[in-house]
């Protein structure tokens, strides 16, 4: 296991190296290099620009070192803890990026919050009796949501509850500090998007668990019905649930752009985003390797998990 | 006791009781017609093959039918109450407390999160209202009872820390803990090998003694009915078709097909010279193509056309017999010394010079071990350890062991899958230890052929049967024009005993029996010096193993091909063997003319290998020797002696320390033991005819 872990973090710093480079690569392109500095001193400005300016402007933007240095340099720098500068928002990337990550975590943890239960729950309900009008229902509802798009259910949600019912704000931008009436809409499209597919891999793990022979055994021996699924189904069913929810992190860290842009709420998706088409290099540098290493600590975490739910490996 | 025994209440009895599947294909009637009284104190064993509808009796009396199953007609009677009348929660309180069950496949029916303690203690605490420290006491007591070494240890290990038998035990354990007045056995000992299984058959029978439970015993094995049952009901394609007292059905039988089995497993006395086997014809007929009239019609020799094959068959009682009925319309006009088709004799193959020499072979694994946090280093797993022996031409060498014991291991060195660590392997004068079977030449790969134990997946699917043994034609060189390959083709289809136009039929349209043969006439293609034939027929119906069988020795003695047979069934090795080689924990225990190795003297581990396979057969006496414990693990042998954890012989100070010499005995039987020759001598035979005093008592 531990042997395992190593392996996995060994890879998590070649995947960060690996992606650095090619970003560095990317925007060390000319056009990329043209197209910062209309960003940042203007479009007429750039056209006005003389040779020579440009190359002081490269010079004081210290865009004019060779490539490998400025990654050398830059390596060294996240080394000792700096992350660099966004030209953008005119911060440190460092503390932007814990700013964004809290903001992505408390959204994650609420969706997790209302997530979890709910999908396990109609999952076991559904594969407890795999075939009962119960399941059907179930089953239909997790598909029917899962298969409308999260901008869909945005607007469907903003035009009910905000601008219809006047229930909840239509954005979430938190100018006034952390609200969380404004955090509602955006949790709940992501709960609805994402509850079906983790309650119908439940559902198919627990409709396994229930036909294996142990289950047989159980009631057999004559114990009750809720004893059955309690005590003997259950554990062995959430085995497979659980990896699958720990990878929805990654999911919940850059795959939600649409919703957080949507609902102008300030999470690590819409920096990357923001970011990404500015560019604001270091952000985006920054941004990715949190990324991946989110990607592999939740694989991790999902791997030891496993272990730990999995008696029979847990004491091979 | 006998006029007690008119007033007593039947413990079970099921009445005219029809179960039913429901499938996409529509109704398919599992069992039909089934009755049977189970009177207190009595055990009661259902035999028949695979798919007759065993299972489904035992888990309709548990009425439990899965999501598509269903009881169509009929009573179940459980202490004289029809348990189809009972409240789910009447069910669920004599489930596991008056009605308990012990499982075919003992780790699958454990479960896998929960330690044994956890789960052994829910069936005190649900059905006797005791307490958790109460229920776990009385599950300790009860794996002691079942006789596991350390209960403690036991109660708080997951199923998958202890052995195959040590689980069955458990379940065993489960079963008793309520002390139910009905135990269903359902194949209890088919997952074990047979050493742990005589164990087991031991426990079962002492079980019954001290707690007067009554039990349904159900097997495809008529020896293990034979030691464990009173009476027993023979099943064939979803009826009955034979009940009655165990000594009247084992030796008067008087169904056909009851017949038919006994005549076509290997009982001692048969021979394949001089009493060859005889196969029951034909297959089993799928549920829904089952024939009007008889079931085993077409399949029995003494069928009459007009009699056998109109309506149901109804059970007639067998006169002067004690409740002994067959399901057969001329059980009574029958004349069994003049119609039963009987083996042809054959002359004894004469073997011919070595083929095949094995010296000091050796395998090793290196595998690596670790735990959940910790670095494991490397250990070796010995699974060939010095394997010397000879196969002649024409000559049948069977190897028997036991789980573990390196068996297969050696079948793969030989194939070229694995290279062997030392020592060599000679195939003529082609050495094949440490040529991987890339490395091997048409030739050599044509001269050794396999037969593989699971016909199912040693065919490609999507090819048909003719191609696919004329590829190996082709690839061996043994014919390559069009037409020529085409008659050969045909020629093995005719020796296997298939019809030709199976040629264009897919692997999917064949039986297991037949598929086999498939196997059989695709090893025989490019005209193999040496077949290795890897557990061939235990994948198989046991009506059809006999044919199988007969059919591989055939066409080896046709060709002189040399044979090594790879088996742990002793009956059977008996009847085919010229040789055997007997392995345990990857070396061999013990190698010699067949005869040799059924007569004393014995190697200890020989010896209860004979006393724990169970004989079918009433004429026989066995001696008793239950061994201890387990096999160990071939990742950690036992240091000496690799039998010295559970031989009863075992001398402390010497077997546990030193391993043993090599003691021949002439004619190639050679035992490795510490035990004095003198002493290996003067062992009794395990299997002897029942003496006459037995037999007037
Ligand atoms: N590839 C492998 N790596 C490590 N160990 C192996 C490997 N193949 C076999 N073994 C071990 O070698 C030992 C002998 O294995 P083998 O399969 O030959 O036993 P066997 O007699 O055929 O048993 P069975 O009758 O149950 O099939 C076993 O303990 C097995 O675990
Ligand atoms: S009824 Fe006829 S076909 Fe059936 S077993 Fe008896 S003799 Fe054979
Ligand atoms: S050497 Fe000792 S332990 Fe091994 S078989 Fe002989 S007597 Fe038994
Ligand atoms: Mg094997």
């Amino acid at each position: 296991m531990l042997k395992l872990i190593l392996r996995r973090l060994v890879q998590m710093v070649l995947i960060m190296a690996v992606s650095s480079l090619l970003l560095f690569a990317i925007f060390d392109t000319p056009e990329f290099k043209k197209r910062l500095a209309v960003q940042e001193l203007g479009g007429f400005a750039v056209s006005a620009l003389t040779e020579e300016s440009y190359k002081s402007w490269l010079a004081a933007r210290g865009l004019d070192v060779p490539f490998y240095q400025r990654y050398a340099n830059w390596v060294g720098n996240i080394l000792s803890g700096d992350l660099g500068f966004s030209y953008e928002k005119n911060r440190p990337v460092g503390p932007l990026l814990a700013d964004r990550l809290a903001n992505t975590g408390i959204l994650a943890f609420f969706v997790f919050a209302l997530m979890i239960p709910l999908s396990l729950i109609l999952g076991i309900l559904a594969g407890m009796k795999e075939g009962s009008l119960q399941d059907r229902s179930i089953s239909f509802i997790s598909v029917l949501t899962t298969s409308i798009p999260e901008i869909a259910s945005a607007i469907l949600l903003t035009v009910i509850f905000a601008l219809g019912l006047g229930w909840l704000p239509v954005k979430s931008a938190m100018i006034g500090g952390f609200s969380f009436r404004e955090l509602i809409l955006p949790v709940l499209t992501l709960v609805i998007y994402d509850f079906g597919y983790v309650a119908r891999m439940t559902r198919a793990s627990m409709a396994e668990v229930m036909t294996s022979q142990y289950i047989r055994t159980a009631i057999l021996k004559g114990l009750p019905y809720r004893r059955v699924v309690m005590r003997h189904a259950l554990r062995n069913a959430l085995i497979a649930p659980f990896t699958l929810i720990v990878l929805q992190l990654n999911w919940l860290l850059s795959g939600v752009v649409v919703v957080e842009v949507f609902f102008e709420y300030d999470g690590f998706g819409k920096l990357l985003l923001e970011a990404a088409l500015f560019p604001d290099v270091e952000v985006v540098q920054a941004c990715t390797l949190v990324a991946v290493a989110v990607a592999v600590l939740s694989q991790i975490i999902s791997d030891i998990g496993y272990t730990f739910l999995n008696p029979r490996i847990r004491f091979a | 006791m006998s006029d007690h025994a008119a007033e007593q209440v039947p413990v079970l009895e099921c009445r005219n009781l029809c179960i039913s599947y429901y499938t996409r294909a529509g109704e398919i009637p599992a069992v039909v017609d089934f009755n049977l009284k189970l009177m207190p104190g009595e055990a009661h064993g259902i035999v028949g093959e695979s798919g007759c509808g065993k299972s489904t009796v035992a888990l309709a009396i548990m009425q439990y039918m899965g999501k598509n199953g269903a009881i169509v007609g009929g009573e179940i009677l459980f202490e004289g109450r029809d348990m189809r009348q009972m409240s789910e929660e009447e069910l669920r309180q004599i489930r596991g407390s008056r009605i308990a069950m012990v499982y075919q496949e003992p780790m699958a029916s454990l479960n896998p999160s929960m330690t044994i303690g956890d789960q052994l203690v829910e069936v005190p605490i649900y059905h006797d209202g005791l307490s958790e420290q109460e229920a776990l006491a009385r599950a300790e007591e009860m794996l002691a009872k079942v006789r596991l070494p350390d209960p403690k240890r036991i109660l708080a290990s997951y199923p998958h820390q202890i052995s195959g038998g040590q689980q069955q035990r458990v379940v065993i354990a489960m079963a008793l803990l309520s002390n139910p007045r009905l135990l269903l056995l359902d194949e209890p000992t088919t997952a074990l090998d047979v050493t742990v299984e005589a164990g087991i058959v031991d426990l079962i029978n002492e079980i019954a003694e001290e707690f007067g439970t009554s039990m349904i015993y159900i097997s495809h094995n008529l020896g293990l009915i034979l030691e464990t049952c009173d009476r027993l009901t023979v099943m064939y394609s979803g009826e009955a078709v034979e009940v009655g007292d165990i000594h009247d059905v084992f030796e008067e039988m008087r169904h056909p097909y009851t017949r038919g089995l006994f005549g076509s497993i290997p009982l001692p006395g048969a021979d394949k010279n001089a009493h060859p086997l005889v196969a029951i014809p034909g297959q089993l007929p799928l549920p829904h193509e089952r024939p009007e009239g008889c079931n085993f019609g077409p399949r029995c020799t003494f069928f009459r056309d007009g009699l056998c094959n109109v309506g149901r068959l109804p059970m007639h009682a067998v006169p002067g017999d004690d409740d002994h009925k067959v399901r057969c319309e001329r059980f009574q006009e029958i004349d069994w010394d003049r119609d039963l088709p009987k083996g042809e004799a054959k002359p004894p193959v004469e073997a011919g010079g070595t083929v095949l020499s094995v010296e000091d072979m050796t395998k090793h694994y290196l595998i690596e071990d670790g735990g959940l946090f910790v670095r494991g280093g490397e250990r070796v797993v010995k699974a060939n350890e010095k394997l010397s022996f000879t196969a002649r031409e024409a000559e049948t060498v069977a190897i028997v062991g036991e789980s573990g014991c390196g068996k297969s291991t050696f079948a793969k060195v030989l194939m070229g899958l694995e290279d062997a660590t030392d020592g060599k392997v000679m195939l003529g004068n082609v050495e094949l230890g440490d040529l991987p079977v890339e490395r091997r030449n048409a030739e050599t790969i044509s001269k050794l052929q396999m037969v593989f134990q699971n016909p199912f997946d040693t065919l490609n699917p999507s090819h048909s049967v003719g191609s696919q043994i004329a590829r190996v034609i082709r690839k061996f060189g043994v014919a390559s024009k069009d037409e020529e390959v085409e008659e050969i083709v045909f020629r093995l289809l005719d020796t296997v005993k298939l019809p030709r136009d199976f040629a264009r039929r897919k692997p999917r349209q064949l039986s297991g029996g037949q598929k086999q043969r498939v196997g059989i006439a695709r090893a025989f293609a490019g005209n193999p010096k040496v077949v290795i034939a890897d557990e061939p027929v235990s994948a198989l119906d046991v009506s059809v193993q006999a044919a199988v069988t007969e059919l591989l020795m055939d066409i080896q003695r046709q060709n002189r091909t040399t044979m090594l047979f790879i088996s742990h069934d002793l009956s059977v090795v008996r009847y085919l063997a010229d040789r055997v080689v007997v392995m345990y924990l990857g070396r061999i225990m013990e190698q010699g003319t067949t005869e040799d190795i059924f007569a004393p003297p014995y190697h200890p581990y020989t010896e209860a290998l004979l006393a724990a396979v169970p004989i079918a057969d009433t004429r026989i006496e066995k001696r008793h020797i239950v061994l201890k414990g387990e096999i160990p693990s071939p990742t950690n042998p036992p240091k000496g002696c690799p039998f010295s954890t559970r031989c009863p012989y075992m001398m402390p100070g010497t077997c546990d320390v030193e391993l043993p010499p090599l003691r021949s005995f002439g004619g190639g039987h050679r035992i490795l033991c510490h035990l004095d020759p003198a002493e290996l001598t003067a062992m009794e035979p395990v299997i002897k005819p029942k003496t006459e005093a037995a037999e007037r008592l």
